[in-house]
């Protein structure tokens, strides 16, 4: 329990932020290689030899919640606690409070990484965790959100940087969309029922699943975007004014856009048809955001060239325009009429969680890493670039080969013969996905392998190993 | 208010969007607001730390 400080007085909590961001690392290697792993059953079926605890059904959400809350969690309360500190001039609120959220959080993850592959399931996409685990979760998050909005209460400084209130809406509607969605009638210790019934509890899981997206993978990632792009390229963000915008655009947005997962169900066609029209004007709010980071870089183009940690932030830009383009297009009901069930969906996640989620926070960390252990640049710079490069090119081996899947999926399940039979069997499609589903194996496994590259540049980092090396191409 | 019905509480949902919409703007480019934000996009830089790069340009935001 050990404050550092780093700088002058106040005495900064930057301890807690490192071990935060050791563990984004950690539990990046961890949560990728599951991805790694299921994938692969996807090609070579009989991988998991049998044994349930390999199952592909229960490794991928322990796949899914070990990246978005464990990796993504982790960079999140990482940068968030560092930029709260940072542009407030001021001490965290309670060093212990900040040490109970990290315990807290790390020995969810661990309950989690137990529980999935026991078959311990709410059903719910992203939020499968059983209720014990689930009043864990509020606890530690209601502590989080203490320590952060108590900090921004003893703020030395007028103003409330744009980063802290992305951080502070992320951390505000992930409460709420967690406590009401897990509202649930437990059985016993391990098994229980949701409190809602039907379409509204379809309902209910999508507002929430789909504001996991907004706000746990949205908001919160553009806190970061916010504070360590300007911070990395060495100059102030684009436009202030249009980040206000911004904000107030893309907050009271993305919570209307959850029934486009349902089309075509028994939701109502009005609130079906609402999603669909707030998730095409999200790409109005969602773009703004992204050419304000990238203009932020306007008369610094020139530090891309050999800072790659600058080009993880930029690229991370690059892919989150891109996939906020593709979303409202498959929000709309015709095209979800093709992509929907299709491994196009997946490919689309991806390209946000790859591309936009994990690039931004690598870099995030990148730049983390050597100010928390008081030097001037990470062990290797060279290695930061190759990580980038596999990161990069892993991405879009998997996303290209997402759409191919899906596009022929989607074709195939909605041919018709003459006489009214479908013209493929499902095996059909399956078999049509092979190739696919190999390349999406090697894009992941080089994402995961420049995540392995990232664990050794660290520990060489924090151990204050030095290496002289030509300059980074 | 029997002619209160779903559709009247849409178009005045509508209509307040707008209305907060168009609002938020002209609250972040009005001019008395240019000075706070200036500042404010400076915070990331000038927090005391010395082992970081200050902002190359401090004047260039004044211009947007």
């Amino acid at each position: 329990m050990s404050t550092e400080t780093l700088g002058p007085t106040p005495a900064y909590n930057f301890n807690v932020v490192k071990w935060f961001s050791i563990m984004t690392v950690i539990w990046g290697v961890v949560g990728m290689t599951v991805g790694v792993i299921i994938a692969a059953e996807l090609y070579w079926p009989d991988l998991n030899q049998g044994i349930q605890y390999l199952h592909f059904g229960r490794l991928r959400p322990l796949h899914t919640n070990a990246v978005i809350f464990a990796f993504g969690g982790c960079a999140l309360m990482a940068t968030s606690l560092y930029v709260v500190q940072r542009t407030c001039h001021t001490a965290l609120v309670s060093n212990a409070l900040a040490w109970f959220v990290f315990w807290g959080w790390n020995l969810i993850i661990v309950a989690a990484a137990i529980t999935l592959p026991l078959g311990f399931t709410s059903g719910k996409e992203y939020a499968e965790l059983e209720w014990p685990i689930d009043i864990a979760i509020a606890v530690v998050w209601v502590a989080y959100a203490v320590v952060f909005f108590g900090t921004i209460m003893k703020r030395q400084t007028s103003h409330i940087y744009v980063a802290n209130w992305f951080f502070g809406a992320f951390i505000i509607t992930v409460a709420v969309l967690h406590i009401v969605n897990s509202a649930a009638m437990p059985v016993h210790m391990f098994k229980s029922y949701s409190a809602y019934a039907g379409a509204m509890d379809a309902m209910v899981q999508w507002w929430y699943g789909h504001n996991a997206v907004g706000f746990f993978l949205t908001a919160g990632f553009l806190g970061i975007m916010y504070y360590f792009v300007p911070k990395q390229a060495g100059r102030p963000v684009y436009s202030y004014r249009l980040s206000i915008v911004h904000f107030w655009a893309l907050i009271s947005l993305y919570i209307w856009a959850g029934p486009h997962h349902l089309h075509y169900t028994a939701l109502p066609d009005w609130a079906q048809s609402l999603g669909m029209v707030m998730s095409l004007i999200l790409l109005a709010p969602s773009w703004g955001g992204m050419i304000n980071g990238i203009m932020t870089l306007s008369g610094a183009w020139h530090k891309l060239r050999t800072d790659p940690t600058l080009r993880f932030l930029v690229v991370s830009l690059s892919f989150y325009g891109m996939s906020t383009f593709e979303g409202p297009m498959m929000a709309i009901k015709t095209v979800n009429a093709l992509s929907h069930y299709t491994d196009w969906t997946i490919g689309h996640v991806h390209s946000g969680a790859l591309g936009w989620v994990a690039m931004v926070s690598i870099g995030a960390i990148y730049h983390l890493l050597p100010k928390l252990s008081d030097r001037e640049e990470m062990y290797s710079v060279g290695l930061v670039n190759l990580h980038f490069w596999l990161a990069t090119i892993g991405t879009v081996l998997y996303i290209a080969a997402m759409w191919v899947n899906g596009i022929t999926q989607g074709l195939m399940w909605r041919l018709y013969n003459e006489d009214g039979t479908l013209t493929y069997s499902f095996v059909e499609s399956v078999i049509a996905s092979y190739p696919g589903y190999f390349v999406r194996f090697i894009g992941g496994a080089m994402f995961t392998a420049g995540m392995l590259i990232m664990v050794y540049n660290m520990v060489k980092t924090l151990r204050g190993d030095q290496k002289s090396e030509p300059a980074a191409a | 208010m029997n002619d209160m019905d779903t559709n009247v509480l849409q178009g005045i949902s509508t209509a307040f969007a707008i209305v907060a919409f168009l609002g938020v703007c002209a609250w972040a480019y009005s001019a008395s607001k240019k000075k706070d934000f200036d500042e404010a996009a400076q915070l990331p830089f000038n927090d005391g730390f010395d082992n970081d790069v200050q902002s190359d340009d401090k004047n260039e935001a004044d211009e947007r």
